[in-house]
């Protein structure tokens, strides 16, 4: 291993920009004539559009435009599109509702978008957007996810019941037998907490267009640019495809939120055009409170059926998956394909069946967010793991020990084809290192303080790295999910590399220079990584699913191996030697058994002088491109260990230690593994004690600010001790599996599991907030009184 | 408009502003100083921290005509040319900082916890310290270990430097 290469943990090279204030988000670019939209929207979580009166805002001060819903019909731009289409049980196709990024008709949830104003400063258009009159029709609304099926009120006319889909996977049949079988059952009531991404950086777009070349270019806060352009070429019809280019420069944090297509960036781009010039929007925070699209949203009961030996047979999930008002980019395979695959965890469960409706309700949309039904199918499982641990009176780690599956591949009954894995290595490395074998001595040391001392485990699994293109097919997804690269290498020897991954935080620059530098045997000072820019890098299909590394590095892995190849030639010709004696190692292309040799630099310039191949088969240059899709998802997998003291007078809840092991294949760079794995537990800490995102009986946000949603502050959560177990991933060349969800998947049922063991009882929901827990800290104490 | 007057990072500015402008929207439209950023509107997220007076403020929270002959420091205004500020350089070295967004504000407020607590700062106090700054990457686990160094170096920098800022 060098200073710079394959795991070594290189401080970042966009640090410098960050830490200096150089960083260039979106906000904070500005163009030339730029003006400012502002979208006025619905205060009403349902109801029908009588009549939009913009004429006294059109007057106002400074106002250029006021556009509505039907100025995109005139314009004939179609709606937001849903990409992954879902099939119910009955085969029949999910029932999308249109998605106008402008209300047409009804609006159908709070901050619903009914007009944009265009004026020449931000506060000329909010001015303007006030006198915007109105005329609503208000309908009940629909917000619970159990309910939404029962409710007396249609969210769109396509779906009745609220249903999108009626969808399942696994064999019921199987299920019931073993069932049928089973020495004991544990049954549990879940629900899994909504909650708002909340990237610190919001949302922003700016749409700009050139009637000189008929061009278009949006500037926005995306996860994926070439995929933004594609949904808004090929099915908004906002540009042509080779005429539009978009543009995500340092975008700061996504955590899924940043995938999706959303209406605002949809109309900045078009009103660029109708208004001929640059228009700019940047959310406010209860702008992306209200819009962002929020994740989780689940009401789950769940059964586990187990023998006489503590053996799991069976499970069972029926599961009602909230998906808001409209079905946002992804939304539909979320709670589906993303989800009920994941529900073996890492155990051998002989059958498993699991049912799950997605219903529409008068809420923002709900989609990806950090882990993406993996975190959703974990927090059932290890819920139930450790209901039934419990039940049987068996000490938790060794029932799961005992449930693990230890020969791969294994194939578990919903769908995934586990390759590697060892799950015991990781529970008695984190057994180790959370001293579990102490915990009862530190239990008493706090009993004797008035405290109740609780641990909980988490053996997660997630699919990531998601690709591979032929399987994403034929569960519905509407595009492939390879991965591009190019890798120019200049006359000089420097080295850019292009990628269709984006990094809104990750560190790609860093990373990606890594394996170049460790390839090529060239300084990492010498690469630079581009991302981000559709007129760049010809295509790629983003970040997200933990996918840069195992997806995104391996094409340019691939790409490298191309480079090499080429500068063999190049340096055969150079030496006067055959191709095949050519060696290329530490940087250097030599001739097997001679000092005869060429350092990466002058092979590079010898592609382009040419000199020495001229008017041969060779061509001069020396630039290749790869598209990688991978043979199978990638499988990482821990065991988190949380441990908590709870103080039984005010419900706090303190987390005293934390223990994560985790198996990510081969790491590029151990510092960026671990960064990546401090966030998300944080996030999973955050939904588990303090996130929820809440709405009224009437749709009404009540948590549309940080003064209201509970945001994880640095108090609230320890240090962690992160540690690792390695085995290589088999299905892409560089052995990695992924990294980035692997604490918002394992946490949740973590915190919650150690909050039910100090409490001695199983009746705690998230967020556990300090509230929660001391009603059921009472609870414990007083049966009778708490009633 | 109302004129307003103020050093920022050492150099006098003077502008014609709306009275309504806010420090922050001073800064990032007025002076393109882009490095302080907005998170929020509620002053809870603290992406905007600035010293105004050698005092942490949220320049989201107070007007520019409030800091009007005034003097204020912004993340551009730490680093002396090629040299990072210690603070800088500690969130660098620990990784610190992931998106990078909010840790302009981070930055600010840590060197305002320095000068307000010493350099001898322990966990605790760091994480309760920073509970006007939120971050959606990190887990705050490497920020807390950056504030720490940096507190530390800080404290080795030479009084020359320190007189400076």
């Amino acid at each position: 291993m060098t200073a710079t290469g394959i795991g070594a943990p290189v401080r970042r090279k966009e640090d410098q920009r960050f830490v200096t204030g150089q960083g260039r988000y979106v906000d904070d670019f500005n163009r030339p004539g730029q003006a400012y939209a502002y979208f006025l929207r619905s205060p009403h979580a349902h109801a029908a559009i009588r009549s939009i009166d913009t004429g006294a805002a059109r007057a106002m001060p400074g106002v250029l435009a006021v556009f509505t819903g039907e100025d995109l019909a005139a314009d004939k731009i179609g709606g937001l599109i849903c990409g992954w289409m879902i099939h119910s049980k009955d085969g029949s196709p999910m029932k999308a509702g249109p998605h106008p990024a402008l209300a047409q008709g009804k609006v159908r949830y709070v901050g619903d978008h009914v007009a944009v104003v265009i004026a020449e400063t931000l506060a000329q258009a909010k001015d303007a957007a006030e006198a915007i009159i109105v005329d609503y029709d208000v309908l009940p609304a629909v917000v619970d996810t159990a309910q939404a099926q029962k409710a007396p009120v249609q969210v769109h006319d396509v779906a009745p019941d609220n249903t999108v889909f009626s969808w399942h996977l696994g064999d019921k049949g199987a299920a019931e037998a073993a069932f049928a079988r089973a020495r004991h059952v544990t049954s549990i009531d879940l629900v899994n907490n909504r909650l708002v991404p909340n990237a610190i950086e919001p949302r922003a777009a700016i749409g700009e267009y050139d009637p000189g070349t008929d061009g278009y270019t949006l500037y926005t806060t995306s996860q994926n640019p070439h995929v933004a352009r594609l949904v808004l070429s090929a099915f908004i019809g906002i540009a042509p495809e080779h005429r539009l280019r978009v543009i995500a420069p340092d975008v700061g944090g996504g955590f899924g939120s940043k995938i999706f297509i959303y209406a605002e960036e949809t109309v900045c781009v078009w009103a660029a055009k109708k208004v001929r010039r640059p228009v700019k929007w940047t959310a406010d925070r209860t702008e992306a409170f209200l819009a962002d699209a929020h994740g989780r949203d689940h009401v789950t009961h769940a059964e586990m059926a187990t023998d006489e030996n503590g053996r799991i047979l069976g499970l069972r999930v029926r599961t009602t998956a909230n998906l808001g008002a409209y079905l946002s980019t992804f939304a539909s395979s979320v709670p589906t394909y993303l989800y009920a695959p994941l529900l073996s965890g890492q155990y051998d469960i002989p059958a498993i069946y699991c049912e799950v409706d997605g219903v529409y309700t008068n809420t923002a949309p709900v989609d990806a967010y950090r882990g993406a039904g993996r975190p959703e199918a974990t927090f059932v499982l290890e819920r139930l793991v450790e209901k039934t641990a419990r039940e049987l009176g068996q000490d938790p780690a060794e029932f799961r020990r005992r449930n693990y599956i230890r020969t791969f591949p294994h194939q578990t009954p919903v769908i995934m084809t586990y390759d590697t894995g060892d799950y015991e290595a990781s529970l008695d490395k984190a057994l180790e290192l959370a001293d579990y074998k102490g915990f009862p001595e530190r239990r008493r040391e706090s009993a004797r303080r008035g405290k109740l001392r609780g641990i909980g485990f988490s053996s997660y699994i997630e699919a990531c790295g998601i690709a591979p293109s032929q399987a994403v097919g034929s569960l519905g997804a509407g595009v492939g999910l390879w991965e591009s690269a190019e890798v120019r290498v200049n006359p000089t020897g420097s080295v850019e590399v292009l990628t269709g991954s984006h990094s809104h935080g990750q560190g790609h620059e860093t990373t990606f220079a890594q394996l170049v530098s460790d390839r090529l045997g060239i300084p990492i000072e010498q690469v630079s990584i581009v991302h981000g820019d559709t007129d760049k890098v010809q295509f790629g299909m983003g970040t997200y699913g933990s996918r840069s590394g195992a997806v995104g590095m391996s094409a340019i892995a691939k790409a490298l191996d191309k480079v090499i190849a080429k500068g063999k030639k190049v340096a055969a010709h150079v030496l006067e030697a055959s191709e095949n004696d050519i060696e290329f190692k530490d940087g250097k292309f030599a001739v097997a058994g001679t000092d005869r040799a060429l350092g990466f630099g002058e092979v590079a310039l010898q592609a382009y002088v040419a000199h020495k191949f001229s008017g041969q088969d060779l061509e001069p240059g020396l630039k290749e491109g790869a598209f990688y899709d991978p043979t199978n998802f990638t499988f990482p997998a821990g065991v988190h260990i949380c441990e908590v003291e709870i103080d039984p007078d005010t419900g706090v809840t303190t987390i005293e230690r934390w223990t994560a092991v985790d198996d990510f294949g081969v790491i590029i760079n151990p510092m960026i593994v671990e960064g990546q794995v401090h966030g998300g537990i944080a996030q999973g800490v955050g939904q588990a004690l303090l996130e929820g995102a809440v709405y009224d009986r009437d749709g009404q946000l009540v948590t549309a600010s940080y003064n209201d949603y509970c945001m994880p502050r640095a108090i609230d959560l320890p240090s962690f001790q992160v540690g690792m177990t390695v085995t290589p991933c088999p299905s892409n060349p560089l052995g990695i599996k992924g990294c980035g969800e692997a604490g918002a998947i394992a946490a949740p049922p973590a915190v919650i599991n150690a909050i039910t063991d100090a409490l001695g009882h199983e009746d705690i929901s998230m967020p556990a907030t300090s509230q929660a827990v001391w009603r059921a800290a009472q609870k414990a104490r007083m049966p009778m009184a708490a009633e | 408009m109302t004129t307003v007057s103020m050093t920022v990072n050492g150099q006098s500015v003077t502008a014609d502003v709306d009275p309504r402008t806010l420090l922050v929207q001073f800064l990032r439209e007025h002076l393109r100083l882009t490095g302080t950023h907005v998170g929020c509107d509620t002053s809870q997220c603290g992406a905007c921290v600035v010293h105004l007076n050698d005092q942490a403020v949220k320049s989201c929270t107070v007007l520019a005509m409030q800091a009007d002959g005034g003097s204020v420091i912004t993340i551009e205004g730490l680093a002396q040319g090629s040299e990072l500020h210690p603070m800088q350089a500690a969130f660098r070295e620990h990784h610190g900082l992931q998106c990078g967004f909010c840790t302009p504000g981070m930055i600010m407020s840590a060197i305002d916890i320095v000068n307000r607590k010493g350099a001898a700062l322990d966990e605790k106090t760091i994480r309760a310290e920073l509970d006007g700054n939120l971050c959606r990457c990190t887990g705050y686990h490497n920020i807390v270990k950056a504030i720490a160094a940096g507190a530390r170096a800080m404290s080795q920098v030479p009084a020359a430097r320190q007189a400076a800022e």
